[in-house]
């Protein structure tokens, strides 16, 4: 699988999200730079990375957003590529309007950074297709800005349709209805703030992120 | 021209940096505090001639994230 990871100035799992995905596919991703306009040929997957892209300033995730990649991202996943933000990235895809939602200051203000109990809502998504419908799972998250906020009808039709893929099994941040990710409405696009790349080896102490990628690879596969 | 924008975030989206500076101030004795919201001024200082609608059209695509928040654009009075 041809996978491309996006780079802005202040992404920090960049590398990671890359060795994540040269792990499982057994191909090293294209890194592209966020000045870039276009993406390399053929690419069947799209990762956007987490950090502190642009300082945070502004609001988290929103000069990322609006960066000259950011449109051919955009166009990759209207053409019905894989894409996935996780963490900053989630708060990229927000801000670009690929998600609903905006990710504010966690309801507690503090920085959360701890191993976290996650419920898999939805197993028949691109991205989720390698584990069991309602099955617990655990991801770290590290981030100040993971509160999940939209307004009731868009939560509510999230839920309806499915576009929940992952829930916290505690309060971690004050995100509406527990949500720790999302789906797009045609369900290519994927936003999380916990970090599956971040757990895909035994050394990591689980290797629950790994089926996230795996899941993937066979998805885009078939 | 300048002109500034005041983006808050709107009614019902909870304020925890709010929430955080009402205590701060309940802490150092202010007990009339009723309720704290924060936000953001953007000043920009741009060419003559700028339109309301160019300014409304950057809080938009930018300066704002209407999901969660109001803009409010403030120019001062053009001299004739």
């Amino acid at each position: 699988m041809k996978s491309a990871v996006i780079v802005f100035p202040g992404s920090n799992c960049d590398r990671d999200l890359a060795v994540a995905l040269e792990l499982v596919t057994g191909r090293k991703p294209s890194m592209v730079w966020h000045k870039e306009s276009e993406l390399p040929d053929g690419i069947e997957l799209v990762g956007v990375p987490g950090g502190f892209s642009y300082g945070d300033y502004l609001r988290s995730g929103a000069m990322a957003a609006r960066s000259p990649v950011m449109r051919a991202v955009g166009d990759a996943a209207a053409r019905g590529v894989p894409v996935i933000g996780i963490c900053n990235g989630f708060q990229v895809l927000t801000e670009a309007g690929l998600l609903p939602g905006a990710l504010m200051r966690n309801a507690r203000l503090s920085f959360v950074c701890r191993n976290v109990p996650l419920r898999v809502e939805n197993s028949q998504s691109l991205f989720t297709a390698a584990y069991r419908a309602g099955e617990e799972i655990t991801f770290p998250v590290a981030h100040h800005d993971g509160n999940y906020q939209a307004d009731e009808a868009t939560l509510d039709r999230l839920e309806g349709e499915g576009r929940v893929a992952f829930r916290y099994l505690d309060q971690v941040n004050g995100s509406a209805r527990n949500i720790a990710g999302i789906l797009n409405d045609a369900g290519n696009v994927l936003g999380l703030m916990p970090h599956p790349e971040r757990v895909v080896e035994p050394a990591h102490g689980t290797t629950d992120g790994r089926r996230l990628f795996e899941g993937l690879l066979e998805s885009v596969a078939a | 021209m300048k002109a500034r924008v005041f983006v808050t975030l709107k009614n019902g989206v909870l304020d925890p940096q709010g929430k955080a500076i009402h205590h701060a101030l309940e802490g150092l004795g202010f007990s009339g505090v009723n309720d704290v919201r924060a936000g953001k001024l953007i000043e920009l200082d741009l060419a003559d001639g700028t339109s309301e609608a160019e300014i409304e059209d950057m809080c938009r695509k930018l300066l704002a994230n209407t999901v969660i928040e109001n803009f409010r654009i403030e120019r001062p009075e053009t001299t004739a």
